[in-house]
């Protein structure tokens, strides 16, 4: 496998009228062409300003910090995103060789210009292709998403179509440009369960087609499960474990992962009651200090997880965990 | 729990009319919920689910004489009264509010920011005159609250200062302040992190548990449903497909659908191989049914009867029943 994307030390802040406010504390990852990376945690863990990061799409507000280093590796040279200062600089990650896929597919969309108009002007400004080209490429894609009446439909309006064939026409409009990495920030949270298998098929078909780089942002293990090549668990800005899927979904080691993993409803088991973690994601103005999940923990070692910011450590072979539970066994 | 039946509705239909329409032809109406026969237990978790616009919200609306119900009837029945819905006069339909209430699904949305938390617990007491002096007020105030775990210190608080769970909890005070004996939580745990929505849902059983209530336990999740109900009623496009006892259901589903929703569930273990089916294109527009069953467009084993008689509930084991022209070719 070739390596696709570098992610070191990213580390975000925003001002905010309360002050200035840590969303992303030293995160770094990597990524292979061809791989499947779920980004999981809750509601203000960081993970969708992380993936933003790597397109530099943040709000004004922000400020990345000065050892942030995000490399993307393509066929015809290293991109240094962080580098990349104006809007037509940005073109190359904005939409070229990365894409986004949204959430909400109905706020994604222009309401007031056709589906088929707002791929084909993307398809222009980031390929050669001329107009012409770029319809036919179009109505392609949509077909290949299982659109039926893909011409039809290319020159309907977002309000026309449905949940789930919206969130499919986004999905056809973001792979149109053959991106290297697409960014899926809860591409199915919106939808029904039955829509749902349906896109995840779709996307697991188009890795294999495509080859590109995925990263899957949602908090659905279950999602995560079925879709994902390795996982990054991120808790209040900072990445608390990571690993293949299989390793940290049967064999989590992070106390948070644990909890998450037994908070679920399974389907499985009706007997044993839901064990929710106690308390609530503390502010992003009240960080804890040491370990940031310290304040909910039940594994809590009392002073080292309050003071000392917990390393990585390997529990097994490429599953790596940033808790002071492994952090003495692996200093030995 | 007792056999007694706390709501009996008959024939349920509330439609609602659409603008437009011919100058001369008939209105549209959308048939959100489409003669529904249901019996609620008196002390049962019961639990409402269906995809998005197959009508769970209208049918618990109705329940609560929140929606126009056009046509059948309502009964409700407790150890002191028994109101007929369609037909109660004005002092009735104010003692049902009292014994009846909701729980919405948005924390964020569903609690006054102007307000603190004991002024929005006691407005309900205020409004309904359940409560002649202010001492009173507090005493059931404080009384609900630690019930919901919520202490002394964030009463005096506004709702800005919680999280999403803390909020929940302070939704369902309010509402169960003035000691209903019928609650409607609409997707009340949706909107919450996982980790979170397990404590909301031990909190909901163990209230209701203590103050004998009975739920009507709306939500899309299965797997939430089928740890905290014990009665399930599945609904697709306004009708009811199957009901059944929560462990008969998930063991033994009998209709298409409901076996359709159950597999699409991701699964936690990557790799589950997927045997069940997977049900293609989405829930057609209430305005324009299908003729014949509901489900025939995307149900795999329709067959031409399918198409024209639409199936009534039939009773298929005990206290199960099942809306399918097939269901005793499909058992296995």
């Amino acid at each position: 496998m070739t390596r696709l994307l570098d992610v070191n030390n990213l580390t975000l802040q925003f001002d905010t009228d309360e002050g200035r406010i840590t969303a992303v504390d030293d995160v770094s990852f990597t990524l292979e062409a061809g791989e499947v990376m779920g980004l999981v945690g809750e509601s203000g863990s960081g993970k969708s300003v992380t993936a933003k990061s790597i397109m530099k799409l943040n709000a004004s507000n922000a400020h990345y910090g000065e050892k942030t280093d995000i490399k993307l590796h393509l066929e015809d040279g290293t991109i240094d995103v962080m580098s990349l200062k104006t809007n037509k600089e940005l073109q190359v990650v904005r939409g070229g060789a990365i894409s986004l896929i949204f959430q909400e597919p109905m706020a994604s969309f222009a309401p007031a210009i056709t589906i088929g108009d707002q791929m084909v002007e993307q398809l222009m400004i980031h390929t050669d292709m001329n107009a012409k080209r770029a319809k036919e490429v179009s109505i392609e894609m949509l077909d290949r998403v299982g659109i039926s009446d893909a011409g039809t439909r290319f020159k309907q309006y977002a309000f026309e179509l449905s949940g789930g064939m919206r969130q499919r026409a986004m999905i056809a409009m973001a792979l149109s440009t053959k991106p290297k990495l697409l960014i899926a920030d809860e591409p199915t949270t919106a939808l029904d369960v039955t829509i749902q298998a349906q896109v995840i098929d779709l996307m697991k078909d188009l890795v294999k087609d495509f080859g590109m780089g995925i990263i899957f942002i949602t908090h659905d293990l279950g999602v995560i499960a079925q879709t994902a090549d390795k996982v990054a668990v991120m808790y209040l800005g900072r990445l608390i474990e990571q690993g293949a899927v299989r390793d940290v979904i049967r064999n989590p080691a992070h106390p948070y992962t644990k909890g998450l993993i037994d908070a679920l409803p399974s389907l499985d088991d009706l007997d044993t009651p839901l064990t929710p973690i106690p308390g609530d994601i503390p502010s992003p103005l009240e960080r804890p200090t040491g370990c940031v999940f310290n304040t909910r923990c039940s594994a809590n070692l009392g002073e080292v997880c309050s003071t000392k910011v917990p390393t990585f450590s390997a529990v097994t072979e490429g599953h790596n965990v940033a808790c002071h539970l492994y952090n003495g066994e692996g200093a030995k | 729990m007792t056999d007694d039946v706390l709501i009996k509705a008959r024939d349920l239909s509330v439609h609602f009319p659409l603008a437009g329409g011919g100058l001369f032809g008939e209105k549209p109406v959308v048939k959100a919920v489409e003669g529904v026969n249901l019996d609620i237990a008196k002390g049962s978790f019961f639990g409402l689910v269906g995809e998005s616009g197959s009508g769970k919200t209208t049918l618990g609306r109705a329940c609560l004489k929140a929606a126009p119900i056009t046509r059948g009837t309502v009964e409700y029945s407790d150890e002191d009264v028994t109101y007929e819905l369609t037909s109660m006069d004005k002092t009735q339909e104010k003692d049902y509010r009292k014994r009846s209430q909701l729980i919405f699904q948005d924390p964020y949305a569903a609690l006054s920011p102007r307000m603190t938390v004991r002024d929005i617990i006691a407005e309900p007491l205020e409004v309904m005159g359940l409560t002649s002096s202010r001492e009173e007020t507090d005493e059931r105030v404080r009384e609900i609250a630690a019930k919901c775990r919520l202490n002394l210190e964030h009463l005096r608080r506004f709702p800005h200062a919680f999280s999403g769970g803390q909020r929940q909890r302070i939704s369902i005070a309010r509402a169960l302040v003035s000691r209903p004996h019928f609650v409607v939580a609409d997707e009340s745990v949706a909107a919450l992190d996982v980790s979170i929505q397990a404590d909301v849902l031990n909190l909901l059983k163990e209230i209701q548990t203590e103050m004998g209530l009975t739920f009507l336990f709306i939500s899309h999740d299965l797997s939430v449903v089928a740890h905290v109900c014990d009665h399930v009623a599945v609904m697709y496009l306004g009708r009811l497909v199957e009901t059944a006892p929560t462990r008969e259901l998930f063991a033994a589903p009998r209709h298409p659908y409901t076996k359709a929703l159950l597999s699409a569930i991701p699964s936690l273990d990557p790799d589950d191989p997927k045997v069940a089916q997977k049900l293609e294109g989405e829930i057609p527009s209430p305005t324009n049914p299908p003729p014949g069953c509901k489900f025939q467009t995307r149900c795999p084993f329709a067959t031409d009867i399918c198409r024209k008689d639409e199936p009534k509930l039939e009773h298929s084991s005990t206290g199960h029943e099942v809306a399918c022209h097939h269901w005793q070719d499909l058992l296995d």
